[in-house]
């Protein structure tokens, strides 16, 4: 029979503890030792928005885009996608490497409509969940086959960056990025990273709209980081999240990574919907390396696919099925680009907007920043303590590093947004 | 391919390159010989050729034994072929099925314009997280009342279990998972990969082609004190052998003695005997004695939602402070894995749930399902017994839930693809949703000629 042991339970479960026995009725405590973890400092943020009663309450929290009336959208081509799948069919697994059509289609979109590589069958890439899940499969892949590699990460990135490649086990380096002197770009000091790491370190770009930044590199900088990639055989992981979100153009939003295939780099790159088609909560997005040949991309995708097995088996299909069902309609696909445009035009009319209302109350600071830089988030400059003031004074909501995503901006909140950034800061 | 040295080559981003060496000062720099003013070509830089992929040593991958087996029936172009490898439910018809419940749902959201998509957030829907609870652990579950429950929506089955598995490696003091003898082929992979070791515990035995009850008590009574223990809480993948409730309880009391972890993999509630409590009852049992324990919950069969990876994680803790804390952990575990779950088939599944009416057509078209399978058992068994196939088969009918463990050996199997065009894993499993009347002659054909004609 089952011997029933009674010992005095502590709070503490150490590793080392002798018989820890229970009764039928009390068992043991599992979890006393377990603490509450911080918050996300992303997601954390949307959650005390929920909370805030006030009536005057600006979420510039996280990047999800918002309409002029500061609602989230659904864009009219994926209601339309929506229309044409709903009913239908039938919701099989998709295979490990989620929806071939959709992935075909993600590609191009990458790497060109009439790219050699996707010819060539060079690329090996998966459906993954979103931006997040493609760079987690990457960091998981690098650890596998490339063991003894750390991540240069840039200075500052989105946080979740940190938390990916290290529950991934691989060891990060930082390079330098942004200046805070300039609010752009410390070009030099990116130089001199890229230039001192080892040979054949791998570096994580953000392709456009670096986040929480808003600094990209000029073309001419970009060429210049591909031709230092090229003499130092460094590795270029892309994370492109706002893929036609930054510029409008979907063509001209991938210019880095072209320049980089046009110099023969051998990328990897994580695809995004979330924003450029408002999917956030589908979870769609697209992991993809470039090979050498076709033989050593079909290696590449099954051991992609062997990380994905063990995580979740396969991607969800629905949000696939609406972004293959409007990229390969042609009247779709034009509709998709024409309200992609319409988001991004429509946050860099509130960018101009914030920036003239905080010239117009006479800051005595340079807010030229702010129209400069690019995509959802704008760098204001301002400090946690300020930002702290913007919430508990005013009810404004982002995150403490002074990112604001200008997709939270509105023709009717950014006077009041404008006021009240003047106010903490005009003493500075 | 790219074949071919630098020297020879005029490519743009050659000659691009060529003129930068040429403004170069003369003084060496990494990767540039100075002499030559030649850049040595990149590990990454595909057009200069000979020089490997920093992946070049990846090998490939293999196929997942169970995923794979449709692969190679895709491929086969015969018309007699079967299906009875992956366990997705197939009509009389062959054909996959989506509940008409679902169905309605899913139009229900469609219709609804003021439905938006943004990100749930990191534990996903919160009244599917409470719908699913009850589900498993009762609507009238104390643990739940008392708000001891922690629930986080994930991806199907496997996402449960993974973050399940990444908690308990990063949480709990004991590191050593077992797990039945034989289970379902991705759960070594899951567990190993979260950083926990797996062990085995005996579970089926051969030559009843039942449950070794003496062995799996054996095996977990000498089980290090407080280790974790994987349950399949109904409908055992891949055997279909299930405890009774008597052997249950004993479970329960050898599991609560030695202060053992039961961590339940609850994939086929409702699908395996059609009643949702019954299917349960092995995960209350547990609950109600007031410990602790782990359930991994997975929509996909019960509800037909395969694809879009619906399912939910609960830890049943001591109190509600404790619940707390482990949510929060939880999301750090998620957050870096994905951010945040799927929300299409949650929505689904909780616009089911929560109405009252169209849970009650649910029950029934899960009972429907349920039915149909323990039909299609009933069929096999007797064909096999009118073609007078050697051997007992009466555990075709015993067995419980979606998979038949037929007891035929890789050999007969491999047999039976070639000579029958019948696919199914080389564990001898056959999905049982994957036949239907016509096609049960068929398969006894084939096990008959595998069982009379090789060992």
């Amino acid at each position: 029979m089952a011997h029933l042991i009674r010992v005095g339970c502590s709070g503490r479960l150490s590793k080392y503890s002798s018989v820890v026995g229970a009764t039928r009725s009390m068992s043991t405590a599992w979890w006393r030792h377990v603490e509450p973890a911080p918050k996300d400092p992303i997601l954390g943020v949307s959650e005390a928005f929920l909370a805030d009663p006030s009536p005057h309450k600006v979420n510039v929290g996280v990047g999800a885009y918002r309409d002029d009336n500061g609602k989230p959208v659904v864009l009219n081509c994926v209601r339309e996608a929506e229309r044409r799948i709903g009913g239908n069919l039938n919701m099989e697994y998709l295979p490990m490497g989620g929806s071939v059509k959709m992935v075909e289609e993600t590609l191009k979109l990458a790497y060109g409509d009439n790219s050699d590589l996707i010819k060539d069958k060079r690329i090996a890439a998966v459906q993954a969940l979103s931006g997040t899940g493609a760079c987690r499969l990457f960091a998981d892949f690098q650890k596998r086959f490339s063991p003894d590699s750390h991540v240069y990460i840039p200075v500052p990135t989105w946080s979740n960056h940190h938390n990916i490649w290290r529950d991934a086990n691989v060891p990060q380096r930082t390079f330098h990025y942004y200046h805070p002197e300039t609010k752009g770009l410390d070009f030099a000091s990116m130089m001199d990273d890229i230039k001192n790491a080892p040979n054949g370190s791998f570096f994580l770009l953000h392709a456009c709209a670096h986040n929480p930044t808003g600094v990209d590199p000029t073309e001419e900088q970009w060429k210049e980081i591909s031709y230092q990639f090229k003499v130092k055989g460094h590795f270029a992981f892309f994370d492109m999240a706002y893929q036609g979100f930054a510029s409008g153009d979907p063509e001209r939003d991938a210019k880095s990574i072209r320049i980089f295939l046009e110099d023969g780099h051998q990328i990897g790159c994580s695809q995004s919907y979330a924003k450029n088609m408002g999917l956030y909560g589908q979870r769609v997005g697209c992991l993809s390396v470039v090979c050498e040949d076709e033989k050593q991309a079909v290696a590449v995708k099954s051991q992609l696919q062997q990380l994905a097995r063990p995580m979740y088996s396969n991607p969800p299909v629905h949000g696939a099925l609406i972004v293959s069902t409007i990229l390969g309609d042609p009247e779709l696909k034009n509709l998709w680009l024409k309200e992609v445009k319409g988001m991004a035009d429509r946050i860099i009319g509130m960018r101009t907007a914030l920036r003239e209302n905080l010239e117009n109350l006479g800051s005595p600071l340079s807010w030229e920043h702010v129209t400069k830089q690019i995509g959802m988030f704008c760098y204001s400059g301002m400090t946690p303590e300020q930002v702290d003031r913007l919430t508990n004074e005013f009810h404004i909501y982002m995150t403490r590093n002074g990112r604001i995503s200008m997709a939270g901006v509105t023709t009717g909140n950014v006077g009041y947004l404008a006021k009240a950034i003047h106010e903490v800061t005009k003493s500075s | 391919m790219h074949g071919g040295n630098a020297s020879g080559s005029s490519s743009p981003a050659d000659r691009r390159l060529s003129a930068l060496v040429r403004h170069l000062e003369g003084s060496s720099r990494d990767g540039i010989d100075a002499g030559n003013h030649s850049i040595a070509a990149a590990p990454t830089s595909g057009s200069y050729g000979g020089r490997n992929s920093v992946f070049d040593h990846v090998v490939m991958g293999p196929e997942d034994p169970i995923l794979g087996v449709t692969v190679a029936y895709n491929k086969d172009p015969s018309p007699v072929k079967m299906n009875l490898g992956v366990g997705a439910y197939r009509t009389e018809e062959g054909k996959p099925l989506v509940l008409n419940v679902v169905r309605r749902a899913e139009q229900m959201l469609v219709n609804d314009s003021s439905r938006v998509k943004e990100y749930l957030p990191i534990v996903g829907l919160a009244d599917f997280n409470k719908l699913s609870a009850k589900l498993i652990l009762g609507a009238d579950s104390p643990a739940v009342q008392e708000n001891r429950v922690t629930t986080v929506q994930c991806l199907s089955g496997t996402g449960s279990l993974r973050v399940g598995a990444e908690f308990l490696a990063r949480h709990y003091h004991q590191h050593t998972i077992l797990i039945p003898q034989p289970t379902w082929g991705n759960h070594p992979k899951v567990f190993g990969l979260a950083g926990l070791s797996v062990k085995t515990y005996r579970y089926y035995d051969p030559s009843t082609r039942g449950l070794d009850f003496e062995g799996l008590m054996e095996d977990l009574g000498s089980a290090p004190s407080g280790a974790i223990v994987l349950f399949h809480a109904c409908a055992h993948n891949p055997t279909g052998v299930d405890p009774t409730a008597q052997q249950w309880e004993q479970i329960r009391q050898l599991a609560r003695s030695k202060a053992l972890l039961p961590f339940f993999d609850s994939a086929y509630q409702g699908f395996a005997s059609g009643n949702l409590d019954t299917d349960a009852q092995s995960v209350r049992m547990f609950v109600k004695d007031g410990g602790e324990c782990i359930v991994a919950q997975s929509f996909a069969k019960n509800m037909g939602l395969y694809g879009e990876r619906v399912g939910a994680l609960s830890i049943v803790c001591r109190n509600a402070d404790v619940a707390g804390r482990v949510e929060s952990q939880l999301k750090l575990v998620i957050r870096p894995m994905y951010s945040n779950p799927p929300i299409h088939g949650a929505s689904i599944v909780a616009t089911v749930l929560k109405d009252r009416n169209m849970f009650q057509e649910w029950t029934v078209e899960l009972k429907a399902m349920a039915d149909r399978i323990i039909n299609m058992r009933t069929q096999l068994f007797d064909a096999l017994r009118s073609r007078g196939t050697p051997g007992d088969w009466s555990h075709i009918i015993k067995q419980i839930g979606m998979f038949t463990f037929t007891g035929l050996n890789s050999k007969q199997v491999a047999f039976m693809t070639k000579e029958y065009h019948i696919y199914m894993t080389s564990d001898g499993r056959i999905s049982m949703a994957g036949l239907s009347s016509r096609t049960v002659p068929h398969l006894a054909d084939a096990i008959h000629a595998a069982v009379t004609r090789l060992a």
